[in-house]
């Protein structure tokens, strides 16, 4: 049995990298330091495989080699008006380098899934920048932890451990010499663990923050109450929060997926920047698959911009709202969708995916999921973080090495071995 | 009683979604998930709807019909929750805003029991 130590979790964006895993004749075992979810991910890697490249002919999907899916799908690219390239979350980055050359090659469009989670988070911080810190820098230093519309001890179960009230740090230690407030619009498990759970209405995140920020800047509210909230209790917030010595908020979709999206998250940022006037305050997006972050950075490395990158020009444009994923399979522009490291059948709206029985679809996927099923052709690839090496950014940027401890099965290459033969026959 | 009732539907992770999911989205694990939805104890009164019965539940792009469950999260009167999966993107908004991103959370819909001669 070979014990493979420190290895980083595939699963959420907290990148936990202290797992052991235990492989015994290229099947893993065991794992130790995982919670359920990245243990699941570990454990269930053999289950619903996608174990032979498929096709579809007259409305079957059949099996057929890899070299014939390949040919096939550099033929669909090559047939296309407007191809759109999707996914990434759960991809290296340096598959994603690659879906950009093809974008860019076949004059596509390419998008992430922050589509459906921190698009307007991006947004927000384009237009008023973002005081951050690293987890580690939090971990160390702060002495309250605030998590808004987000619930870490279902979504990212480890967080509050590692990184938050939990975590044990070298200036402060542990929970005692923690504050933790939630906001959320229900009491989660994480609201319970904490010494001040507010609960706000939905759609009202805007307003109380707002209220927030007035409060902060020593301003009164002529008010009883903001959106359900007494003002009472908005004042001791925004006196815990001033009287911190480190503050990190951590929020999650639950701003940037209500009324106000992008405008939640410039509230937010005008707040975190006001209590710097007062004392030390920074902010981390929970981000939810384990490299949704990196498909930011790599998008930005190569175009200039984070997502919703069209080349059809020639050249990288951007204008979310316009040129996101969603907003051009709803006008019905796209005839091919090519879907690495996501699941849009399951995770889009349904009208966006009725308007997909219209397009093409090429996946590449190591198991087999509803997008799978809608799919022209389907190519199975390893599990990257497990069968396959790459690099992967936390959702506080800071790049960590994904390994490889298990072979793929037989004839299953890596996302990148397949991509680069992509890439080759459009060359 | 009452028979139809307006709530915000917010959907969600949820530990059990994200278990099922790893198993397999064909799993009874994530249908058991996805496919129910969760309700403060005092709206299933109201509704005089009983756990684990159907209800229906509509927005401006879809209608559903999904278990009831009581929360273990409330109080949240007016309020129900989905976990993400394909059963609840029937009722999500493809509207972006302007920001690329559909609407998921926060939603107006309207919920009815569904008398079980109806849902045959
Ligand atoms: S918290 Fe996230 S990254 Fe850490 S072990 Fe759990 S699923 Fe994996």
């Amino acid at each position: 049995m070979e014990v493979f130590k420190n290895v980083l979790c595939p699963f959420c964006g907290c990148c936990c990298d202290d797992l052991e895993v235990e492989v015994d004749s290229n099947k893993i075992i065991n794992v130790k330091n995982a919670c359920a979810l990245g243990r699941g991910k570990f454990l269930s890697i053999g289950e619903h495989r996608l174990l032979k490249p498929l096709v579809k002919v007259d409305g079957e999907l059949v099996e057929t080699d890899l070299e014939k899916a390949v040919e096939k799908t550099v033929e669909m690219i090559k047939n296309s008006s407007y191809p759109v390239f999707y996914g990434f979350g759960c991809a290296s980055c340096e598959a994603i380098k690659l879906c950009l050359e093809m974008a860019d090659l076949s004059g596509g469009l390419a998008d992430n899934i922050s589509v459906v989670c921190h698009g307007p988070t991006i947004l927000g911080l384009q237009d008023m920048g973002i005081p951050s810190a690293t987890l580690g820098q939090i971990r160390h230093r702060a002495d309250l932890i605030v998590y808004w519309g987000c619930n870490p001890v279902e979504a990212h179960p480890r967080h509050t451990i590692r990184y938050g009230p939990l975590s044990s740090g070298r200036f402060v230690t542990g929970r005692k010499s923690r504050r933790m407030v939630v906001i959320d619009v229900r009491k989660t498990p994480t609201a319970t663990m904490a010494d001040v759970f507010m609960q706000v209405k939905p759609n009202s995140d805007f307003e109380i923050l707002t209220a927030l920020r007035a409060l902060v800047n020593d301003l009164d509210l002529e008010v009883e109450e903001v959106d359900g909230v007494p003002v009472a209790k908005l004042e001791e917030l925004a006196d815990m929060m001033i009287n911190a010595k480190f503050g990190a908020l951590f929020f999650g979709l639950g701003l940037t997926m209500s009324y106000g999206k992008e405008h939640n998250i410039e509230a937010a940022i005008a707040l975190v920047r006001d209590l710097n006037k007062k004392t030390k305050f920074v902010m981390i997006p929970m981000r939810g698959h384990f490299n949704v972050t990196g498909a930011n950075e790599v998008f930005t490395w190569q175009t200039g911009y984070p997502f919703c990158v069209d080349f059809s020009m020639g050249y990288p444009r951007y204008n979310p709202g316009e040129t996101s994923a969603v907003d051009v399979i709803a006008r019905g522009e796209c005839d091919l969708l090519f879907i690495i490291g996501a699941d849009p059948c399951s995770h889009l709206p349904h009208y966006i995916v009725e308007r997909l029985k219209n397009v093409k679809l090429v996946v590449l996927d190591p198991s087999i999921t509803p997008t799978v099923k809608m799919a022209d052709v389907a190519i199975p690839v390893a599990y990257v973080g497990i069968e396959a090496s790459g690099t992967a950014y936390r959702m506080d940027g800071v790049p960590l090495q994904l390994r490889k401890v298990v072979d793929p099965p037989p004839g299953i290459l890596s996302d990148v071995d397949v991509l680069n033969r992509i890439v080759r026959r459009l060359k | 009683m009452v028979n139809l009732v307006k709530m915000i539907l917010v959907s969600g992770r949820s530990l059990e979604q994200g278990l099922g999911k790893e198993a397999s989205k064909f799993s009874k694990r994530y249908i058991d998930v996805t496919a129910v939805c969760q309700l403060d104890p005092e709206d299933m009164s109201r509704l005089s709807i009983g756990e684990g019965e159907s209800l229906r539940i509509s927005s401006q792009h879809g209608s559903i019909i999904v278990k009831a469950v009581k929360s273990k999260h409330a109080p949240h009167p007016g309020v129900i929750f989905m976990a993400y999966g394909p059963w609840v993107n029937n009722l999500t908004s493809p509207e972006t805003h302007g920001t690329g991103m559909p609407s998921f959370k926060g939603l107006e819909v309207e919920v009815e029991p569904v008398k079980t001669a109806e849902r045959s």
